[in-house]
């Protein structure tokens, strides 16, 4: 089990409860398909994703991408079992979505880099360290039931 | 692979960001220890608390060496081949750090230049510190 120390808590919970949804989701999930663009390759009925600003401009990503962040709720609310609470979404992204869950990492990372820029300097070391740890226990989560 | 465009914005960053060399390398450091523990290791012999000359000029000298190469990526073997050799025979640091590393300068530049630090910017940059760390660990074996 994961432990968590009351500052890591604070701070996650800090981030979580100053979120621009709209703004960092839809950011966030752009900024993936536009740096790692084999990520594309699960989008194919969205529309237009033929360059950076056609992405950036699509309504239907930054839909998505609100969706997915709104998807990290539930372990925000949860961190101490972020593995059962996840069982069923690591399930639907294995078994119907066909998700290879390298990409779960690519999309933290580019959700670290969003949030960095909102933050700037009060996004420190510590706070960073955090971020990326409670961002790594989801990813491992959302891999856990494939086979 | 890196189009002329990506290289221009790559070269331009840097440039701007080699008067603050020292904070930005420092900046980078400080998150990967703090990240990774594990890189530490390396460093057991120096000072990295925050704000130590040791971090400082350290953070220093990396940074003003990815904003020489950043100068002319096309020639990144060449310009990297002392270093090539320091980080194979000298230092031997496991090269998985180099990516853990690119990360926090990724992070780092985030915070320095917000909403400046585009998409596409950061594609064209993780892409050249891919190309740095893949020549950086040549002379490993």
């Amino acid at each position: 089990m994961v432990e968590w120390t009351e500052q890591e808590r604070s701070i996650i919970n800090g981030i979580f409860a100053n979120l621009d949804y709209d703004d960092v989701g839809a950011k966030a999930l752009c900024r993936c398909l536009i740096v790692y663009p084999w990520t594309q390759r699960y989008f194919g009925a969205f529309g237009n994703l033929y360059n950076a600003e056609a992405i950036k401009t699509n309504p239907n990503i930054a839909a998505h991408g609100v969706k997915i962040l709104h998807g990290l709720d539930r372990a925000v609310k949860n961190m101490d079992n972020i593995k059962a609470t996840y069982a069923e979404l690591s399930v639907l992204h294995s078994e119907k979505l066909h998700v290879d869950p390298d990409n779960f990492k690519l999309l933290s990372d580019c959700l670290t880099i969003v949030i960095a820029a909102r933050l700037g300097n009060s996004f420190t070391p510590e706070t960073q360290a955090a971020w990326q740890k409670f961002l790594a226990v989801v990813v491992s989560a959302l891999g856990r039931q494939y086979h | 692979m890196l189009k002329k465009k990506e290289k221009a914005l790559i070269k331009e960053i840097w440039d701007r960001l080699t008067p603050v060399a020292e904070d930005i390398g420092a900046d980078a450091l400080l998150r990967m220890f703090a990240s990774y523990p594990g890189s530490k290791t390396y460093f057991s012999h120096v000072d990295i608390r925050p704000g130590s000359p040791h971090l400082l000029s350290h953070g220093k000298k990396i940074v003003l060496a990815i904003a020489e190469a950043a100068k002319d990526i096309s020639q990144l073997t060449v310009t990297l081949a002392p270093l090539q050799t320091f980080h194979a025979y000298q230092l031997r640091i496991d090269p998985t750090n180099f990516k853990l590393f690119s990360h926090c300068i990724l992070v780092t530049l985030a915070c320095h230049m917000g909403e400046d630090f585009t998409p596409t910017a950061h594609a064209a940059m993780d892409k050249f510190l891919s190309a740095f760390a893949a020549v950086l660990a040549e002379k490993y074996r």
